[in-house]
């Protein structure tokens, strides 16, 4: 109590500073949205090629830190785990959060199959979609009743449930003693044992995750998803089946999350109930809508950024989830598109003046009367 | 047995119902679930004890400092955090009240330390028997109180000028703005009154569990959003009924069934509810319009 003063002469600084920080990056993400937005597809895809090089020769560069090369796989794991969740939230317009629980069935499913029965990872990563999918299918189906707030809660709950499960049965999941040495996985008889060898297999699991998002937000179904995002009915009056889209929506972000898990339990070789809480969902959760809802590119930087961002406050250690939480805030205030806002990206600078209003009965619905 | 997990499940459930009915007016107004509403009761009881501990007052005033001081902060964290993004998509609204969330409990630990801190006793612990019904002096307390303040609130939003305000407002902003309601004063009187319930109902819980700590509202805030969206989000006496069905399932729930699944019984609760009843058990379905 005695530090009262202190401590909020601190974050009074802190609010400033950040304030500022984000008003200057404002600027620069929407240089770089527009740029990227008005890019002609020939150079968009050598950037592409340039990005997907530099990340692979990345872990031969970086292999002398290995603090560094074990955040950039956690980053990207993330990025994995964020896109999963942008099928549902932001292709789909559906507000889960309880993500988690597929991430935490995803790695159960590993741990057990491998620890119990010695299956080969890449049979159990399989698995861990299947079974991760069929449990989105399962909340996926109460969603056709349900809306925006609701919806929520019911998925928080969700999530919950599956956590006390973990912790309470004991008999197959060891409860809160967690499930300790899941083996490294093998390929082509060699034995995925050091970080760098991790780093490449999230990175094909990132590749993949990618390239589906991407070729289905351009395809029928994508379209569809965003029809049912901004206006169920008008989509359903367009002919678009909208239950089948929005469980759709859930099993495949839950399968992606699932097999995230699966690399999870393998990086770490050890599950336990407090990985896959409430807060970790809000965490990805954060990711996608700080990034910019919907837009690949953006949930991609905010899943880097979101997972960087504590490893680079550990300095000032006690402050930084309050600083966190500051960001937050003060992002959603300024930058409420995120940041790399789908709207602009889509139209370039032709869509300036539409930015933050969005119409969307589900998520979008601003304050006013209805 | 029975009648002891009931009269525990009782003064659980009417601090659930206290919790719940700031949840569900802030709802009403803004519709926004307010993720800050269990860090608001966390700091209203860190509040009260802040008085008790450290300025050696007495219950009654120091109750009433907790409430006033929520509800300053509720009005602050509606005012800087939750305005400026009122005409922004909704989900940026929702990422603030998490981001308000994250940082009050931060802040907590920032100033009164992680660990947990023992409540003063300030009530002592008398047990009555009435026909067979036992229960504690603290328990009659928390139900007295819980019971007087939401009497006071159901007088404010029915019979006061600025109630009738309120209930403008949440049907229609606009259409209130439009006949000349200030509904920026209506938005703050509502965060102002909803913070200082559920400060109330964090300094009562304090004192039932002799304890208050930085993460103690993260549970009874997410507890108390199930209670408000099992009686229909938005509606004062669904709140009410959806904290004491929720207190009484959980006291019997955790002594009949399993104690380790305390908590799943709100969810699966609530699950079924809105399995067969989308908008809860009180509320109202609104007919969308194209």
């Amino acid at each position: 109590m005695g530090n009262l003063a202190d401590v909020l002469i601190k974050l009074s600084i802190a609010t400033v500073i950040l304030y500022f920080v984000i008003k200057i990056l404002s600027k620069g993400f929407d240089k770089i949205t527009d740029i990227i937005g008005n890019m002609e597809g020939q150079t968009r895809r050598k950037l592409i090629y340039i990005i997907v090089g530099i990340l692979l020769i990345l872990p031969l560069l970086i292999s002398r830190y290995p603090y560094i090369l074990r955040t950039s796989v956690v980053a990207i794991m993330y990025v994995v785990l964020a896109l999963s969740l942008n099928f549902v939230l932001g292709f789909a317009g559906q507000l889960s959060m309880g993500h988690s629980a597929f991430y935490g069935i995803g790695a159960y499913v590993t741990a057990l199959l491998m620890v119990n029965f010695k299956i080969s990872f890449w049979i159990a990563l399989i698995a861990s979609a299947i079974v991760a999918g069929f449990f989105g299918f399962l909340l996926g189906v109460p969603t056709l009743r349900l809306k925006g707030d609701y919806l929520a809660i019911t998925t928080i709950g969700f999530g919950e449930i599956l956590r006390l499960i973990l912790v309470n049965w004991i008999k197959v999941t060891r409860g809160p003693a967690g499930i300790p040495g899941i083996p490294s996985p093998k390929i082509f008889g060699f034995t995925i044992s050091n970080n760098i060898g991790y780093y490449y297999l999230i990175l094909l699991l990132a590749f993949f995750t990618v390239f589906i998002s991407s070729r289905l937000l351009h395809s029928r179904l994508g379209q569809g998803f965003i029809a049912v995002r901004d206006d169920e009915i008008a989509a359903e009056a367009m002919g678009i089946n909208s239950t089948y889209l929005k469980i759709l929506a859930f099993v495949l972000g839950a399968a992606i999350a699932g097999m995230a898990g699966s690399f999870f339990a393998t990086f770490v070789h050890y599950v336990n109930p407090d990985n896959f809480t409430y807060m970790e969902s809000v965490t990805i959760l954060c990711m996608v809508v700080l990034g910019g809802l919907g837009s690949i590119p953006g949930v991609i930087l905010g899943a880097i950024v979101l997972t960087i961002l504590p490893e680079a406050l550990r300095g000032i250690a006690l402050y930084r989830y309050a600083i966190y939480g500051l960001l937050l805030i003060l992002m959603m205030i300024i930058r409420p598109g995120g940041m790399i806002d789908m709207d602009r990206l889509k139209g370039g600078k032709k869509n300036e003046d539409f930015g933050g209003n969005r119409s969307n009965k589900v998520i979008w619905r601003t304050n006013s009367s209805k | 047995m029975f009648l002891e997990q009931l009269s525990n499940g009782i003064a659980l459930g009417s601090l659930y119902a206290l919790t719940a009915v700031g949840y569900t007016m802030v709802y009403g107004i803004i519709r926004l679930i307010n993720f800050a509403h269990g860090d608001i009761y966390m700091m209203g009881a860190f509040f009260a004890y802040t008085a008790i501990a450290y300025f050696n007052l007495p219950l009654v005033p120091s109750f009433l400092i907790g409430m006033v001081c929520a509800a300053l902060l509720g009005v602050f964290i509606a005012k800087f955090a939750y305005t400026p993004v009122f005409n922004a998509p909704k989900i940026n609204l929702f990422l603030c009240a998490i981001g308000t969330a994250i940082f009050l409990e931060n802040f907590a630990m920032l100033v009164w330390g992680p660990e947990t801190q023992s409540f003063p006793t300030m009530i002592k612990n008398e047990i009555y028997t009435f026909g067979g019904f036992k229960f504690t002096k603290l328990q009659a307390v928390i139900l007295i109180t819980s019971i007087l303040l939401v009497l006071i609130l159901s007088y404010i939003v029915k019979k006061t000028k600025i109630g009738r305000a309120m209930r403008c407002a949440s049907q229609d902003m606009v259409a209130a703005r439009l006949m000349g309601i200030n509904t920026n004063k209506v938005i703050f009187i509502t965060f102002a009154l909803g913070s200082s319930l559920g400060a109330a109902a964090g300094t009562l819980v304090a004192m039932y569990y002799k304890a208050v700590y930085p993460m103690m509202g993260f549970s009874a805030g997410l507890k108390a959003f199930v209670s408000a969206v099992i009686g229909g989000i938005g509606s004062i006496t669904g709140a009410m009924f959806g904290g004491l069905i929720m207190g009484i399932a959980e006291s019997l729930g955790a002594a009949y069934i399993s104690s380790g699944y305390r908590d799943a019984i709100a969810f699966i609760i609530l699950i079924i509810i809105l399995l067969f009843k989308p908008t809860g058990l009180f509320g109202k379905t609104v007919k969308e319009k194209v």
